[in-house]
């Protein structure tokens, strides 16, 4: 029997772009009163402009335009999104009413410590959570997304090593690293060299080894790797880098797999970011903005960006003088409103939840991974963690590819999982179903996904079609990058 | 706990399928000497009521909050944000998707960003704008490395000490680790950046001013963008207040190559400095030099209108190492949001409410001055103004604090050589009432 996802066809209303609607002299903006007296020679001609061409639309105008680009859309609250490496989790609803607190949301940046108590409470408590979660010592809450904590980090490596007086330039980089590790270190000034991960998807520790010098500031390594797969010679590898002088940087955009399971210090990690927006169930928001804090052991904490969130005598306080500092990264003090969701979701979960959600989000994972098995080919017999990968090496031979089966789950009324990466497997298919899925829906969306495997054999064709149930078609990325039109 | 779904029983029969015993048999691959000892250390979970009340202690605490007017800008400002505005792009569906990678299922957030881009765009005065970085700070710095990338066998960089103190810091931070030179331009005595030695600097690639600056001082952008091509070197414009160019001419018509800076004001809640928008627009001939998503336009197969994230070979997914720059995200609900409220002003709403910021600005700037505070510069203003008392203006500014007034922010603590003055901010938030206080308590 063929088991359809929730998806289905309906009536979607076509929307112009703003400037193809709206009428000069409209506005959707309530004005405020001029109570002042008008200035009648403002400013000198020269510095006067006549102001932007901006589309003037009346309020009605502006909510129905939103409102149906809004029914354009999939998130996390219209459908199973099983993203690999996203952690694409439940966004819970109590966490945007409270950062519209009053005060929280009003507050202004440059106040004095007395007078932002309350918020710096928030920021120096989610500073202890992280740090608590992570086993490590000291906690950064400025980065504004996962790779600007790269970027500190790649800095605080920088800073270790001037004190030192040592020049390295090289930094290993597993081949299964996300992009924006190599960018980050040759942002920094870091030459990546890349590691090759092992048959079983591991890193190899002989490699290590073998390429660690006096001329390398050390690794950069996820853990969980970017496969799924838990790095079991963690300490081995960590071993080697400190015996060279070297330091190791984890990255932790896949916390969700081991909170309350691992502790990255007992690891040997000296560095490492969070993705709150992945973990800490923050919205992604379509792209951003997400935070990526950083955590470092204690011999490195002078090292962090400034100001410093600190408590002296039961008072809350920005520290500006760090003289060791790797400066400031954000204008303030990073995302704060994402800051204080992920603080609303570690006091809404408590140590207990924490550890509960890590359990599920893997048993999820290992469960669809044990369920498709037989109708993907998966990519390692390793032990999963909180994702697993597939490739399409079965499909081929029927002229079906992932993006195929891909474009068809969204017919199916399913976000895709990540495809085509890592890069180490060709033809990936990366699912995380995260553990805010329950077990019949995932029931569903295996039946789903078989019953596409199936479609693969019999019918290729209505894969490469995929989608037909959407608004719009395949559309055309090479048409869009040979003749970029980016305005309009 | 409500947000996990799974029963009892639900687990006992995964587990039956994936052939462990137990939960904790999941994680039996990893070796106990990396186990997390013990438990976090995190309080007993809090109930959405229990939660809402310590957020109220919180909110209170921060007696910020309870201010009726913050006359203070600095790179954070108070505007009116239409109820419309959250209500739209709260909607879940934009908020709790991802990237959007698959357009098919994402052309609500494609369409939203592209015009941004659009409006970012005509705001400026430029060609072309990415789908925004991080803050106004950090697209700075990105902007001076572009720059460099552009300018290629040139290593050194000018920017104007007028501009936003943090930014400056931002700026050094992430031009540390390359072999960069970065020289500051002092401010003259009408608030503007003097550009006279530009000239005597060598291997010039770019020179940053930001309009309005720190001091609230329009730059003579036309007649700065002159010389700085003049020396063959970049044109980097950067603000904080982009209400401003309701205004003013936009830093395009006057010949900038880069514009960067600041978009937290249109729509978003100023919480504390963050999260920000980083709005960044170039000229068409830079924009694979561009770092940033990008969305552009294109077909379906039917020929049907539609929107990708596009020119992706400069960034870090593809290129590594080599990419343009180590960002892979955009501030996607932020963007939205600011077009949105682009929208919703419109050009004749910009127009009026940036003339009400200015109107406002100089009628408390005046009278304080007819009250016998001195301007600190003399050149013009926008929504923010410097000015000198001839006595201690301390427990002036604390009497009105009392009445929760936040008059100003002092600058000695961002430039020593001005120790004792202060940056005002007045935009279209704050009533003659309260101004007219101001005004009587220093007179």
């Amino acid at each position: 029997m063929t088991v359809h996802g929730p998806g289905t066809s309906g009536l979607i209303l076509d929307e112009p772009l703003l400037w193809e609607k709206g009428k000069s002299g409209r506005t959707a903006f309530s004005m405020p009163d001029q109570d002042v007296p008008e200035v009648a020679d403002r400013l000198d001609d020269k510095l006067l402009g006549a102001g932007p061409d901006f589309p003037d639309l009346s309020e009605m105008d502006l909510v129905r335009h939103y409102t149906r680009l809004s029914s354009w859309n999939f998130g996390i609250d219209t459908g199973m999104y099983p993203l690999g490496s996203c952690t694409m989790k439940y966004n819970p609803k109590i966490n945007e009413k409270m950062v519209t607190t009053a005060g929280i949301a009003t507050a202004h940046p440059l106040l004095a410590d007395e007078l932002s108590q309350g918020v710096l409470q928030v920021l120096h408590e989610l500073q202890y959570f992280l740090g608590a979660v992570t086993g490590m010592d000291s906690v950064s809450l400025q980065p504004a997304a996962g790779a600007q904590g790269e970027l500190a980090g790649m800095l605080i490596f920088a800073a270790y090593f001037r004190e030192k007086g040592e020049k390295r330039t090289k930094i290993l980089i597993p081949d299964t690293a996300h992009g924006t590790n190599p960018a980050s270190a040759a942002l920094s000034g870091f030459t990546p060299v890349a590691l090759q991960s092992g048959p079983d998807g591991t890193l190899d520790v002989e490699s290590v080894a073998v390429l660690m010098d006096a001329e390398t500031v050390g690794i950069m390594l996820t853990n969980p790797n970017t496969l799924g797969l838990f790095e079991e010679s963690i300490l081995e590898i960590t071993a080697i880098v400190h015996q060279k002088g070297g330091l190791v940087y984890g990255d932790g955009a896949n916390m969700n797999a081991v909170m309350g399971m691992v502790d990255y210090k007992r690891c040997g990690v000296d560095v490492m970011h969070l993705n709150l927006h992945k973990t800490f169930s923050s919205p992604h928001g379509g792209g951003g903005p997400g935070a990526g804090p950083i955590c470092v052991v204690s011999e490195l904490e002078k090292f962090l960006p400034q100001p410093h969130i600190v408590k002296k005598d039961g008072y809350y306080q920005l520290e500006h003088d760090c003289p060791d500092s790797i400066g400031r990264l954000h204008a303030f003090y990073g995302n704060f409103a994402v800051l204080v969701r992920a603080y609303c979701y570690i006091l809404s979960m408590g140590a207990e939840n924490l550890k509960k959600a890590t359990q599920l989000a893997v048993l999820n994972a290992n469960y669809v991974r044990e369920s498709l098995r037989q109708a993907l080919h998966l990519a390692y017999e390793t032990p999963c963690m909180h994702e697993c990968v597939f490739s399409d090496k079965l499909q081929q031979k029927h002229g079906v590819s992932t993006l195929d089966m891909a474009k068809r789950l969204i017919d199916h009324g399913y976000h895709p999982p990540t495809i085509y990466f890592p890069l180490v497997v060709s033809g990936a298919i990366m699912i995380e179903p995260t553990e805010t899925e329950s077990k019949e829906d995932l029931d569903r969306f295996i039946a789903v996904f078989k019953g596409i495997i199936r479609e693969a054999r019999e019918d290729g064709e209505r894969l490469r079609q995929a989608p037909t149930r959407t608004r719009l078609r395949r559309l055309d990325e090479t048409l869009a990058a040979r003749k970029p039109c980016l305005t309009g | 706990m409500r947000y996990l779904p799974h029963t009892g029983e639900d687990i006992a029969e995964m587990l039956a399928i994936t052939g462990h015993k137990h939960l904790d048999e999941l994680f039996s691959h990893i070796p106990e000497a990396v186990r997390y000892q013990g438990d976090m250390g995190i309080p007993e979970p809090l109930s959405e009521w229990a939660l809402t009340e310590h957020f109220q202690r919180l909110g209170a605490n921060t007696k910020a909050a309870t201010a009726r007017a913050v006359l203070l800008g600095a790179g954070s400002y108070s505007h009116h944000i239409p109820a419309v505005i959250p209500s739209l792009i709260n909607r879940s569906e934009f908020l709790t998707a991802y990237t959007p990678y698959q357009p098919e299922m994402a052309q609500g957030t494609l369409q939203g960003i592209f015009e941004y881009q659009n409006l970012t765009a005509r705001l400026l005065g430029m060609e072309v704008a990415n789908a925004s970085m991080y803050d106004g700070a950090s697209a700075l710095a990105e902007a001076l490395l572009m720059a460099l990338r552009i300018s290629r066998k040139k290593s050194t960089v000018a920017i104007a000490s007028a501009i936003h103190p943090h930014y400056r810091e931002v700026v050094y931070s992430y031009l540390r680790a390359g072999s960069f030179g970065i020289v500051e331009l002092p401010t003259g005595p009408d608030g503007r950046t003097d550009l006279s030695g530009l000239q005597d600097i060598d291997d010039l690639a770019a020179v940053a001013l930001q309009s309005p600056n720190f001091f609230g001082v329009i730059e003579d952008l036309e007649a700065a963008g002159d010389l700085i091509h003049g020396g063959d070197a970049l044109f980097i414009a950067s603000f904080s207040e982009p209400f401003a160019y309701g205004l003013l001419r936009s830093p395009g018509s006057c010949g900038a190559d880069i514009v960067c800076g600041e978009g937290q004001r249109f729509g978003m809640s100023q919480s504390f400095g963050g999260p920000g928008l980083g709005m960044f627009a170039c000229g068409r001939k830079f924009q694979r030099n561009m770092p940033g998503r990008l969305v552009g336009e294109t077909v379906d197969l039917e020929g049907r209108r539609g929107w990708v994230l596009t020119l992706s070979t400069r960034e870090q997914h593809i290129r590594r190492e080599k990419a343009t720059s180590n960002i892979c995200s955009n501030q996607g609900i932020c963007a939205l949001t600011a077009a949105a409220y682009m929208a919703s002003l419109g050009s004749t709403g910009l127009r009026r409410v940036a003339g009400l910021n200015y109107d406002k600005a100089a009628y408390l700037r005046e009278s304080l001055i007819g009250a016998g505070a001195s301007p600190l510069f003399s050149g013009p203003t926008f929504n923010e103004f410097c000015l000198t008392f001839k006595e201690d203006f301390t427990p002036i500014r604390k009497r009105l604090l009392e009445r929760g007034i936040v008059a100003g922010v002092e600058l000695g603590r961002f430039y020593r050589e001005y120790a004792g003055s202060y940056l005002f901010c007045v935009t279209e938030t704050a009533s003659r009432a309260v101004l007219d206080e101001v005004i009587e308590e220093v007179r």
